[in-house]
């Protein structure tokens, strides 16, 4: 956390809702009274693509993006995307893993070595099956609020400040539904 | 109160809150949700999608002429488009005050080249504004109209794509009207015959020195002190990375860095033993210091030219120190055309009868991609049917048989037009094909002439493709059914069969459009598959092998049986929509 600033970076596959769960963790920090910055590339990436979100927050935040081995958080919503962006995370970072895997267009089946890969450079990265606790919590599309919920646990934001958030962001017929996939993925993430 | 806007989103707010009156753009990534935005406005702003950005620019030029505040958008290739309208525009002035908002993208996120549209200022000699984060991007807009109505001329607005996509607090604001200018006629400013121009060109010379005296004491040039002996220059979004990576140092940052303020940028210099010149791709700052005769800069000699630049690049680059950490190897996952997409039967059929296209910008140059690898060529909005035209002028009359036009609705009507006109003109014996979806897909979303509907949500007239074919000349003008890949097969082959200019409009509503058209995932009966692999050529998301090599399709991919092109390519009918059950 360099110069005061927090920097989150969310990585998977275009679909999985990872633009609104940066949506909410920069909600949280601003009504924390924290200068905020997000930043994530529209267009081309929505088609199946990779895609990233970083989120800056603290004091005083310049840059929009996170550059290579600064984010004090990688989280991932699909396993090899981990891998993809494991070099930005700083060298005492932390690294959160939802281990759903999703084959990428052109190849037949999902590549070996992604969890190997993973742990030969982070021995302490952190493996969650999202999907799973998504589908308990009654929504298979709620991987985005499990995955809040995990990493929501190495930020210094109250279990009611996530709250409030996610409950002014998701869809009013899904509050229940997100509030349980944050609580099954905080207790998940520990 | 404060929230959190993207760049875009607040020249949105920034259009309301200064009194701004007309919008226009047609869509372009980054560009794109400026007007998206603007349209939460609608009851104080009119705002339009027009056919293409030299129209956009032209209905804001006329808005300009008529009084009001107007801006008009679009991404940094699209002001190539109206770069006719604003190099002559730029010497009028004088009325309503206008912003040009360019949105540039380095790093090519979602575009074909990285030009530095700076120079467009320089070019067009007009004042060029650059914010560096949301609330400047709002505060400068208001800076950028009075600085328009105060020296008669237009202004370009520069973001890029990490200006116009990050979000970052905005205090909000009132609105605050701007009362019209009554439009008095006035010939010598608005007809440009040479005796006129002649004139313009001394008075924009002259207008370029008073702004140049104004940006050396303007608010948006500011010295922020730090280490006195540490001097950096930068502006737009290189400002917030230079920040970063230099956070001690004495900064100038440069808000309106067109007229180059040269006195404060050359005292700012003397101050330091070298100034390093902080700028995402092109050496526009380091040029104006250098051509003034400063030379105790560092600029493009170490901070890379291509590209995307972020804090760690300018530190390591400065420092020389190249501490990156090593990738992984991971495959790559490029994006696709969507399960259901309705463009994958005319690539599909193009690649089995060996016929290759020349194209054009949209979703359906994801059609380059294996396996369906349809797509020759790519150049710019419009190219592909003055591409074909001129291929068959180089190869004769057969070429139809190698090389067809493929073009997408929007596009169309964006700059085919012109090119369908030449080939019917120049009896050309082209086959242009429309994919036609409906809608501009690739950035989101957006009605155009063709759709029916207007940005502000009004049913409005559409354009008539094959009426405007048979207008032009072209005889051979139909619909065909994206989805039935034996009438898009032979339709393709009468057409290139054909020894006249054929348009072919491939009709398919982009399959993200209307989700309610989905059904239940087609299902392989993989007793019968015989694993020809036929339906994998079709690239679609859902289809993959099995771990027995059988195909098998991906339930919660499949839009159903709006689509079944997997099962009208199988060869031994195993892939099917399955049985309805009754409840």
């Amino acid at each position: 956390m360099a110069n005061g600033t927090t920097n989150v970076f969310i990585s998977g596959v275009g679909g999985q809702g990872i633009l609104l769960a940066s949506e909410i963790l920069s909600e949280v920090a601003l009504a924390r009274g924290m200068d905020v910055k997000k930043s994530e590339v529209h267009g081309m990436a929505q088609r199946g693509g990779s895609v990233v979100s970083h989120v800056r927050f603290g004091e005083k935040v310049y840059s929009p993006v996170i550059a290579e081995r600064e984010a004090d958080l990688l989280v991932s919503f699909e396993k090899m995307e981990a891998l993809r962006w494991i070099h930005y995370l700083a060298p005492n970072g932390t690294v959160i893993v939802n281990t759903q895997e999703i084959v990428p267009s052109g190849l037949e089946e999902y590549p070996k070595g992604m969890d190997d890969g993973i742990r030969e450079r982070r021995p302490d990265a952190h493996f969650l099956d999202a999907f799973a606790l998504a589908k308990e919590a009654g929504n298979a599309r709620a991987v985005n609020t499990v995955m809040l919920g995990a990493f929501s646990n190495y930020l210094d934001f109250s279990e009611d400040e996530w709250k409030k958030a996610i409950e002014a962001r998701v869809p009013k017929k899904t509050i229940e539904i997100n509030l349980k996939a944050f609580e099954l993925g905080r207790a998940a993430g520990r | 109160m404060k929230v959190l806007l993207s760049g875009n989103e607040a020249v949105a707010r920034g259009c309301y809150e200064h009194g701004v009156k007309v919008a226009t753009a047609y869509p372009g990534t980054p560009s794109t949700e400026i007007l998206e935005s603007v349209v939460r406005f609608k009851d104080d702003v009119y705002c339009q999608w027009s056919p293409n950005e030299k129209v956009a620019f032209e209905v804001a030029m006329g808005a300009s002429f008529g009084g009001v505040r107007t801006l008009t958008a679009m991404k940094h290739v699209g002001l190539n488009v109206a770069a006719d309208p604003l190099m002559t525009s730029t010497s009028v002035g004088g009325d309503g005050g206008f912003v040009i908002v360019t949105a540039d993208d380095p790093g090519m996120h979602s575009s074909q080249n990285e030009q530095d549209n700076r120079y467009y200022a320089k070019f067009a000699k007009i004042p060029l504004v650059e914010p560096s984060d949301s609330q400047e991007v709002k505060d400068y807009l208001g800076a950028a109209f009075e600085i328009s109505e105060r020296f008669g001329t237009p202004v370009l607005f520069r973001l890029t794509t990490r200006i116009s996509h990050a979000k970052s607090p905005v205090e909000l604001g009132e609105r605050k009207e701007v009362a019209r200018k009554e439009y008095e006629k006035d010939t010598s400013r608005r007809v440009v015959i040479p005796a006129h121009a002649r004139r313009l060109h001394v008075k924009v010379e002259k207008r370029l020195q008073e702004i140049r005296a104004f940006a050396e004491t303007s608010p948006l040039n500011r010295v922020e002190e730090g280490d006195p002996k540490v001097g950096v220059i930068s502006s737009g979004i290189a400002y917030e990375y230079a920040r970063d990576a230099f956070p001690d140092a004495t900064f100038l940052k440069l808000g309106l860095s067109f007229p180059f303020p040269i006195d404060t940028a050359r005292a700012f210099c003397e101050r330091f033993e070298t100034v390093t010149i902080v700028e995402e791709n092109e050496p526009f700052i380091e040029e104006q210091l250098r051509i003034a005769g400063v030379t105790n800069i560092v600029g493009k000699e170490k901070i890379p030219l291509c590209g995307e630049l972020n804090q760690g690049i300018v530190r390591d680059c400065v420092s020389g120190d190249d501490g990156k950490a090593a990738k992984a190897q991971v495959p790559p996952r490029p994006p696709v055309l969507c399960p259901g997409c309705p463009h994958r039967s005319t690539f599909f059929t193009l690649n089995r009868m060996k016929i290759g296209s020349t194209s054009d910008i949209g979703c359906y140059t994801l059609g380059v991609m294996p396996p369906l690898e349809g797509i020759d060529t790519c150049i710019c909005m419009g190219a592909s049917i003055g591409n074909s035209l001129g291929f068959e002028k180089a190869i004769g009359k057969d070429s139809a048989k190698k090389m067809v036009a493929v073009i997408g609705d929007s596009t169309f009507v964006h700059s085919g037009i012109t090119g369908l006109a030449d080939v019917a003109y120049n009896k050309g014996a082209t086959t242009v094909i429309i994919v036609d979806n409906s809608i501009t897909a690739m950035t989101g979303h957006q009605q155009h002439p063709g759709t029916g509907v207007t940005l502000m949500g009004e049913p409005t007239t559409k354009l008539d493709y094959i009426a405007l074919a048979k207008s032009l000349g072209i005889k051979d003008a139909r619909r065909v059914d994206a989805y039935d890949l034996a009438a898009v097969r032979a339709a393709i082959k009468d057409a290139t069969d054909s020894p006249e200019a054929s348009l072919l409009v491939m009709e398919g509503p982009c399959a993200l459009l209307d989700r309610s058209t989905w059904g239940p995932a087609l299902e392989v009966d993989s007793e019968e598959c015989t694993e020809c692999g036929l339906c994998l050529k079709l690239g679609c998301p859902s289809i993959s092998k099995d771990e027995d090599g059988k195909s098998t399709i991906n339930p919660l991919f499949c839009v159903g049986e709006l689509c079944s092109m997997c099962a009208q390519v199988c060869p031994v009918k195993c892939i099917s929509v399955p049985e309805k059950v009754e409840a």
